[in-house]
């Protein structure tokens, strides 16, 4: 940035800062909303204001290096024959193909079966790559059903019904052209390179009673034994976590605001929803009501980033949580390097041709992501290989395991789901009121009685 | 129809949807026909099928009649309740009386024929099956359709064809309104092969020149400030 004379008087307005001024000249050059990928990227009330209580003379801890803890997490076991059990309450996201390359999809199916978690396709259906690649996948069925069929169905461990999605609950997904290549287009049924709108409504119901019908029609093709998540972007989550169990889900995704996307408008992702700190409680909060909380499991997902927010989302109430952008940024995204041919390359000057720089960059919607991540481009998806990406995951996920596993033990837990509500303390007042704990130093829950 | 030893029949006064289900997901054993009684209604009657079995469901059905349906042919007697034929990948399905919302919904192949009206959103987001229906379709008839060809014979409600994307429509009526970005078309010598095709294959023979084609103006493919309300 230039440097300014020293006597320009300078007052930046709250209401139009520089953000909000690029914003509206912007608009008015071209008369189109912004779309953007990743998540919601302003400060919000977040996991970051949850502390632990660990344990010291009035609860006992264990052994932080020797004494076991389980993280063992079972996943589907109120109607399915086959519920899931995994290693560790951390799963991966659905992401489609189309956003991410076959590489990618590879290598999130190889760290996930390296490490006894699943992983989940996304909108545009199920590579052959993901499937072989993959030991538990979970195949969602999304309004725009592309490349949904009952071969890839019955070939699933688990399917996830996706009503919504944080990023933008209540809208489809989006992939510009310049990633609907060859093998997108012939898997979405559509012409290669237009600028594609998935539905926002699935076609062949409305409503919480017919999605209970709904349900009952994937029950039936498979035969009872596949497991169904059914997946919510988090607005009013008390009243849909109540009306997907009524509709008999096995197990609740709620997906906060912070969760991510390959390309959605901008005022979407940073103005619907609420953040996954109010999320999780409403969703245990509704779970309870219907004395369902030990019947049906759920997920919580939406700017889950370290062992920290994992142990917090599962004292919450969370059975397992799922992540999507902090696996992108495992696996290079923003990063200033990628890895090819085993020689560190830098990415900086391409994040300059997108205008952004590594660490900054949400440009997953153009497909020329820089480190081969989000992209269809045959060029680009080189820089993201496989074995590469497979085992940056795995050291993620397995340290993102680790911690949770630390903090139980610190907390007196030898089970990292008997973490719960009283191991917490709020650091600010709106982070106690949306998670319902007392804030630090206090017995007082905003709204829910105690004292300062 | 089959020999006894090829035909089996569930009544559902007696026998579960479920068990009727397992049994045609199972191997068969040689089994060709399958006669549905009582149906009354039931959702999911024959759904997921992935053999060359023919089911003939003695009356009206629920949701999802034949949905996903592979390689077999299912016959509802009667009426069908929403999302008839859901992503039918092959095979042919047929409603002998009307069709409620969603028929044929996202279905991939196949052929799925409705002898009486079809409700709203008949076709909705077609990814390459065909449609006939012998009498009108309702409202937002082939929202978002990319694949396939349907043929209606009466009229369209309101909506027809909104957000088409590859798939075709041909209306022997009066359509109340098209949606955004469908367009009627002159019909080509392959458009009158198609439809003749098509009504042949439902056994019905009203002449193709009676139809007008409706199919995508393609406006909406790439994103543009002239859309406006249409994103």
């Amino acid at each position: 940035m230039a440097t300014l004379p020293a006597d320009l008087q300078l007052e930046e307005s709250a209401s139009f800062d520089r953000q909000i001024i690029q914003y509206i000249q912007r608009a008015a050059a071209t008369g189109l909303y912004e779309i953007r990928g990743l998540g919601a990227k302003r400060r919000l009330p977040h996991f970051d204001d949850l502390v632990f209580l660990g344990a010291s003379i009035s609860r006992y801890p264990l052994e932080g290096y020797r004494e076991k803890c389980s993280s063992s997490t079972l996943l589907g076991t109120r109607f399915a024959k086959r519920p899931l059990k995994l290693a560790m309450p951390i799963t991966i996201a659905g992401m489609s193909f189309g956003a991410l390359s076959a590489n990618v999809k590879e290598a999130l199916g190889r760290a996930a079966t390296e490490l006894g978690t699943s992983t989940t396709t996304g909108d545009g259906g199920m590579t052959s790559e993901e499937r072989e690649s993959s030991k538990t996948l979970v195949y969602q069925c999304l309004p725009s059903r592309y490349g949904f069929n009952p071969d890839d169905l019955r070939k699933a461990d688990a399917i996830e019904v996706v009503i919504g999605q944080g990023a933008k609950p209540g809208g489809g997904g989006m992939l510009l052209g310049q990633k609907v290549s060859a093998r997108v287009a012939a898997m979405r049924t559509l012409p290669e390179g237009i600028d594609q709108r998935s539905a926002c409504r699935h076609p062949d119901w409305t409503g919480p009673d017919d999605l209970a019908i709904k349900i009952k029609e994937l029950r039936e093709i498979t035969d009872w034994q596949t497991p169904i998540y059914v997946k919510v972007g988090a607005t009013r989550v008390f009243h849909d976590v109540k009306l997907a169990v009524h509709a008999g889900a096995d197990v609740v995704v709620v997906d906060g605001m912070q969760g991510g996307t390959a390309a959605t408008q901008w005022a979407f992702i940073e103005h619907v929803g609420i953040p996954s700190l109010a999320a999780v409680r409403l969703a245990v909060d509704a779970l309870e009501d219907l004395n369902k909380k030990e019947e049906v499991q759920l997920i919580v997902s939406g700017g889950i980033r370290t062992g920290a927010d994992v142990a917090k989302a599962l004292a919450l109430g969370a059975d397992a949580v799922s992540i999507g952008q902090g696996v992108l940024v495992a696996l290079g995204c923003n990063s200033s390097s990628f890895v090819q041919h085993g020689q560190h390359l830098s990415a900086t000057a391409d994040y300059h041709k997108l205008g952004t720089a590594p660490g900054f960059c949400h440009h997953c919607q153009t497909g020329r992501c820089p480190v081969g991540v989000t992209t269809q481009d045959p060029v680009l998806e080189q820089r993201l290989e496989p074995a590469v990406g497979a085992r940056r995951v795995r050291n993620y996920l397995q340290t993102l395991n680790m911690e949770l596993t630390m903090i139980a033990r610190a907390c007196g837990k030898q089970d990292v789901h008997h973490l719960e509500r009283e191991d917490l303390a709020a650091l600010t007042i709106e982070a106690a009121a949306m998670a319902g704990v007392p804030l630090a130093g206090t017995s007082w829950i905003p709204g829910r009685g105690g004292s300062l | 129809m089959a020999p006894a030893a090829q035909r089996v029949i569930f009544d559902l006064k007696r026998q579960s949807v479920r068990e009727l289900n397992q049994f045609l997901h199972g191997e068969l054993d040689g089994v060709r026909e399958v006669l549905v009684e009582n149906p009354d209604g039931a959702h999911s009657l024959a759904v997921g099928l992935n053999a060359a079995v023919r089911v003939d469901i003695g009356g009206h059905a629920g949701y999802y009649a034949a949905g996903m349906n592979k390689t077999a042919t299912v016959v509802v007697h009667g009426n069908a309740g929403p999302g008839v034929a859901e992503n039918m990948m092959s095979g042919r399905v047929e409603v002998s009386g009307f069709a409620s919302g969603g028929a044929g919904a996202s279905a991939h192949g196949g052929l799925l024929i409705i002898r009486g009206d079809a409700g709203l959103r008949c076709g909705i987001s077609l990814k390459g099956a065909d449609i006939v229906v012998g009498g009108e379709v309702g409202n937002f008839s082939a929202f978002m359709a990319q694949a396939g060809r349907i043929v209606i014979c009466g009229d369209a409600g309101d909506g027809l064809g909104d957000s088409l994307y590859e798939a075709v429509i041909y209306v022997r009526g009066a359509v109340r309104s098209l949606g955004a970005d469908a367009r009627i078309e002159p019909m080509s010598e392959r458009d009158h092969g198609a439809v003749r095709e098509l009504l042949a294959a439902a056994g019905l023979s009203h002449p193709s020149s009676e139809f007008k084609r409706i199919a995508s103006s393609r406006s909406l493919y790439h994103w543009n400030a002239d859309a406006r309300q249409s994103y």
